[in-house]
């Protein structure tokens, strides 16, 4: 889960359960910000991010998911689902932006802000 | 001499209630006049070890902790079969069933937890039992005595297990049905639970996983089957439910004291009447209640310190596993699934079924996974609890805690020299470094094939290797030359291509976690280079039996179109031979209109593209598509793409043969299959070549006598004109030497490599001896055409039918707030 401190300001929505989501696999919603990709690991843990690579924008909802990371479907780069920056040669060349997420009994829960 | 004794009362006899009682006798002995109630009627034995009470491992005798001498000589009073109904906490009372009253001036409730029973219907009939007790056992034993009964258990975790192995001990039929795809997954990850699977198959142990219970069917009210979701039915004698457990707390409750899911303790296990604690399983503690009895131990001396006057703090536990199958070690503790900023180290040996996973943070072991070999699981925890900085021996840290510790402080070279000539090097085969050195010396051997060749040290796994490259380097100093051989497949792998492809076939590896195990992946799923082409690999090994991994698929192949720069894709169905209708192109123009598709475009390939479609209206789009009669032209496929054709003897004054039939009859075989990399064909109908088919991947260019098979063109990142493979006479073995020729590119290439480089690799020479024969030939064909029976299915129509819908929709409505 990401790592967040919790502010008044976010509020938590249920988007779904944790089995929408396929293992090593993602789904993406759509919010007025764009889209928000939903990554399950092959451990079931789960990770949000803007779905949108650093590198060109490509949908990374699209990737390949692979231990707690995924690869951009366009041009490959791969992407921490942690932190949304690059891993390895592509680190600190922009991140794909986090999206606050938690699990409450099986339940995805996005932080979001009014607006 | 001494004041009067103050009253000790302890609900429960128990793992916790009992070892309460010691701790407090073992602090000081006459402080106070104990009193112990258990609903059981026996003294105090070893719970966990009920396990292998049922498996016949052990008698009940063996497993008794507290024997009636004990309490007798200790002076405490064992009120045994005795349940407590009611405490009064105004007046220290408690009651039991028979209306014994017993006063207290302090008191313990270890009344452990009540197995979780599923609402199922017929969870009331005869049969149904849980996992608790010793009555539970002598139940399940009673029903393993019916020749030929049959045990279904409910839950795939460390007690469902041990009880269907238990049963299976017992001679029992004995199937574990589990929610899950994972065994024991809140202690597991994926690669453990494979091999777990396995080892219980092993031992008469079925698995049937992902499987919801619906209904429990019986006759005569006594259980007959456990019937699934999915309306399968398993028949069972004896249904055995493992779900979980809730804590006991009903007394409390009842009491006023405060209770959430278990007695609300402080760090002294002090409930929230100053006169009453609670310990083990029934006890919660900073919001945790515990199922294992590490904790309890913990809970016990925290408790007996405050029950004589010491500040006894109990600060929650660290949890680790271990599972009682004899003959399976499993181990396990902490984050072992890794997580945020997290690293595996990943340790896999293949000749002795063991898989390892060490996962650190920051520098400290925070988790691990063991299967197969345990015996390093107790320190990994003391690692993982003392929080010890592990960078300083993390090159060694998998190999367990003897070499490491042989090894400290040590670079790797002058560890390896340090080494005493007995050290086992090669784990698989059992290879010592006296014998590789020897056999260095011995035979003049220079090279680490040669050494493998020997001695077979490193020959199997090869996860050793870097250490048998020490002994050789230390053994020959200059005269070492680092292997040089073909690469491994990706950076998880130990083993390139070939073999991995090779081990699959002559090991029946069927599953991607079979493959990892068995070829020692040293991560533990793979990445985004080695899992497709694995997924491959087994799809082409095992046509009828494997089933494709999506997840292990590059988008294109997931979605069947293309996906295009701004996020849209790209949609092509198949023109036949690029031979099209007025009906089809109508139907195109209608979906072009009807989703307002921006872009129609006649494709190098024959045939018309349709760009820029929204992903969400693929499957529609198919839809209309298909009901044109129309079907996926998979033109994001590593798979046959298209077959273009001239007009051949149909139109033209110069075709020799019918090269639009052929190239139809070709597509209309070989379409829909998978290959390592895309295959593109081409028939012309005279060698004007107006199908460009000589640089196609196959090619064929009709004559007067007949065909000529060409292959090995390309004309993409390489121009490549093709070579000429052979001459046939018919139409008939044109097809046959084709598909055969696929066969063979398909069972022999890497993952990516197109026919030409697979050409040159393995030599145009060696392709057409391979094919010489005319047996060989038909058989590859025939494994082409059974392959085949499963490939030629229409992806979009089975998407259009809702097959992993999930894959086009939005996971949720569309959010009416921003992210944050
Ligand atoms: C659509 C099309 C171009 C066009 O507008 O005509 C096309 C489009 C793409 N080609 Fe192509 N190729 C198309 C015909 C060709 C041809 C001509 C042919 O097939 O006769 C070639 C050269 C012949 C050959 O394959 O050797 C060709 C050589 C390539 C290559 C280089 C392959 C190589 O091994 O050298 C790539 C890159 C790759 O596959 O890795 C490629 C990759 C691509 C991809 C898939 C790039 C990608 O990964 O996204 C393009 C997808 C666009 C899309 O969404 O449809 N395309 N591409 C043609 C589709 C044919 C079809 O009906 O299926
Ligand atoms: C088959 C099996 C295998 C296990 N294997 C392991 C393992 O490998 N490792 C591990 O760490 N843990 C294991 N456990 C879990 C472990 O046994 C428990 O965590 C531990 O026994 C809990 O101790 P406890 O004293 O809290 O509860 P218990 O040992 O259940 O003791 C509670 C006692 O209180 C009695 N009681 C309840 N209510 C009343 C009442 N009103 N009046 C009088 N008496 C009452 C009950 O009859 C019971 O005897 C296993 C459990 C089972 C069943
Ligand atoms: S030539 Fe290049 S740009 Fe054009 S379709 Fe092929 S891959 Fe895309
Ligand atoms: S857009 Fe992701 S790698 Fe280019």
């Amino acid at each position: 889960m990401n790592a967040l401190v919790k502010e008044p300001a976010i509020a938590w929505i249920d988007v779904g359960a944790v089995t929408d989501i396929p293992r090593r696999g993602a789904r993406r919603l759509p919010s007025p910000r764009g889209d928000v990709a939903i990554f399950r690991t092959g451990d079931g843990q789960v990770f949000a991010l803007m779905d949108a690579c650093p590198h060109k924008g490509g949908p990374l909802s699209q990737g390949i998911v692979h231990g707690q990371s995924v690869t951009c479907p366009l041009h490959g780069r791969i992407i921490d689902l942690a932190s949304g920056d690059g891993v390895g040669a592509d680190k600190g060349k922009g991140c794909a932006p986090v999206v606050p997420l938690e699990v409450r009994e099986g339940r995805l829960l996005l932080g979001l802000v009014g607006g | 001499m001494s004041k009067p004794r103050e009253k000790l009362v302890v609900i429960g006899n128990g793992m916790a209630g009992c070892r309460a009682v010691e701790e407090v006798l073992k602090r000081d002995p006459h402080r106070y006049d104990i009193a112990i109630f258990g609903a059981e009627p026996r003294v105090n034995y070893n719970r966990i070890m009920l396990s292998p009470v049922l498996a016949g491992e052990k008698a009940f005798a063996d497993i008794v902790i507290n024997d009636e001498a004990w309490y007798r000589d200790n002076g405490v009073t064992l009120y045994s079969g005795q349940a407590v109904t009611g405490v009064d906490t105004a007046g220290k009372r408690v009651t039991a069933e028979s209306g014994l009253a017993v006063p207290y001036d302090r008191l313990i409730l270890a009344t452990g937890s009540d197995p979780f029973r599923l609402p199922l219907p017929g969870s009331d009939l005869k049969g149904v039992v849980t996992f608790r007790d010793l009555d539970d056992v002598e139940a399940m034993v009673a029903a393993s005595g019916k020749p030929g009964a049959r045990a279904v258990v409910i839950g795939g975790g460390l007690l469902g297990l041990e009880a269907a192995y238990g049963l299976a001990r017992r001679g029992m039929a004995a199937t574990v049905v589990h929610l899950m795809d994972v065994l024991m997954e809140r202690q597991l990850d994926e690669s453990a639970g494979f091999l777990l699977r396995g080892a219980l198959a092993d031992r008469g142990v079925e698995t049937v996983l992902g499987a919801q219970s619906e209904e429990i069917v019986g006759q005569d009210g006594q259980v007959s089957g456990l019937k699934l979701k999915d309306g399968r039915l398993l028949p069972c004698d004896l249904l055995v439910m493992a779900v979980g457990i809730r804590p006991n707390a009903t007394l409390a409750r009842a009491a006023g004291l405060a209770v959430n899911r278990g007695v609300v303790v402080d760090d002294a296990m002090r409930s929230s009447d100053a006169a009453v604690f609670a310990v083990g399983e029934c006890a919660e503690h900073r919001g945790q209640c515990y199922g294992l009895v590490a904790p309890i131990w913990e809970m016990c001396r925290a408790l007996a310190q405050a029950l004589t006057d010491g500040d006894g703090v109990y600060e929650g536990s660290v949890l680790s596993t271990r599972l009682k199958v004899s003959g399976v070690d499993v181990f396990s503790a902490g984050k072992f699934a890794g997580g945020e900023g997290c690293e595996d180290i990943v340790f896999r040996d293949a000749g002795r079924g063991v898989y390892k996973r060490v996962v650190l943070e920051d520098g400290k072991v925070v988790g691990s996974v063991l299967f197969g070999d345990a015996v390093d699981g107790n320190w990994y925890f003391d690692l993982m609890r003392t929080g010890a900085d592990v960078g300083a021996i993390r090159e060694t840290l998998i190999f367990g805690q003897a070499i490491t510790e042989g090894l400290s402080g040590l670079d790797p070279s002058a560890a390896v020299a340090a080494m005493p000539d007995t050290q086992e090097i090669c784990g698989c085969n059992g290879v010592c470094k006296g014998e590789i050195t020897a056999a260095i010396t011995g035979q003049t051997l220079s090279s680490l094939d040669e050494v493998r060749a020997v001695t077979k040290a490193s020959a199997s796994c090869g996860s050793c290797t870097p250490l048998v490259e020490q002994v050789l380097r230390l053994t020959l100093g200059d005269g070492f030359q680092a292997q040089t051989g073909p690469a491994p497949m990706c950076k998880c792998a130990h083993h390139p291509h070939s073999d991995v492809r090779k081990a699959i076939v002559d090991l029946e590896l069927k599953s991607m976690p079979a493959v990892m195990q068995a070829m020692e992946w040293s991560t533990p799923d793979g990445c985004a280079s080695c899992r497709p082409a694995l997924n491959y690999y087994l799809l082409c090994a095992w046509p009828g039996d494997y089933r494709d991994d999506k997840q292990s698929r590059f988008i294109n192949e997931r979605a069947h179109a293309n996906i295009q720069k701004d996020g849209t894709y790209s949609v092509v169905p198949r023109m036949w031979g690029g031979m099209t209708t007025p009906d089809e192109l109508r139907a195109i123009a209608d979906v072009a209109d009807k989703f307002a598709i921006p872009a129609v475009k006649v494709t190098g390939g024959q045939r018309i593209d349709l760009l820029g479609v929204r992903k969400d209206d693929l499957p529609a789009v198919w839809a209309d598509l298909n009901a044109a009669g129309m079907v996926s032209g998979h033109a994001y496929a590593k798979g046959l793409r298209t077959v273009k054709t001239c007009v051949g003897t149909d139109w033209c004054r110069f075709g020799t043969q019918d090269s639009t039939g052929l190239g139809i009859r070709l597509e209309k075989f070989m379409w829909g299959s998978w290959t390592p990399a895309k295959v593109k064909l081409g028939v012309s109908g005279c060698p004007r070549n107006c199908a460009e088919a000589t640089c196609k991947d196959v090619g064929v260019i009709c004559v007067d006598s007949g065909y000529e098979i060409h292959i090995g063109g390309a004309a993409g990142l390489h121009i490549r004109g093709t070579e000429i493979l052979t001459r046939v006479a018919t139409e008939e073995e044109a097809v046959w030497t084709i598909c055969a020729l696929v066969q063979l590119y398909r069972e022999q290439a890497w993952y990516l490599e197109r026919i030409y480089k697979w050409m040159d690799r393995v030599g145009l020479d060696a392709i057409k001896a391979l094919l010489a024969d005319p047996d060989d030939r038909r058989a590859l064909h025939d494994r082409f055409a059974y392959s085949q029976r499963f490939s030629r299915v229409d992806p979009w129509a089975e998407r259009v039918a809702g097959r992993h819908g999930d894959e086009f929709s939005p996971l949720s409505r569309r959010l009416e707030f921003a992210p944050a």
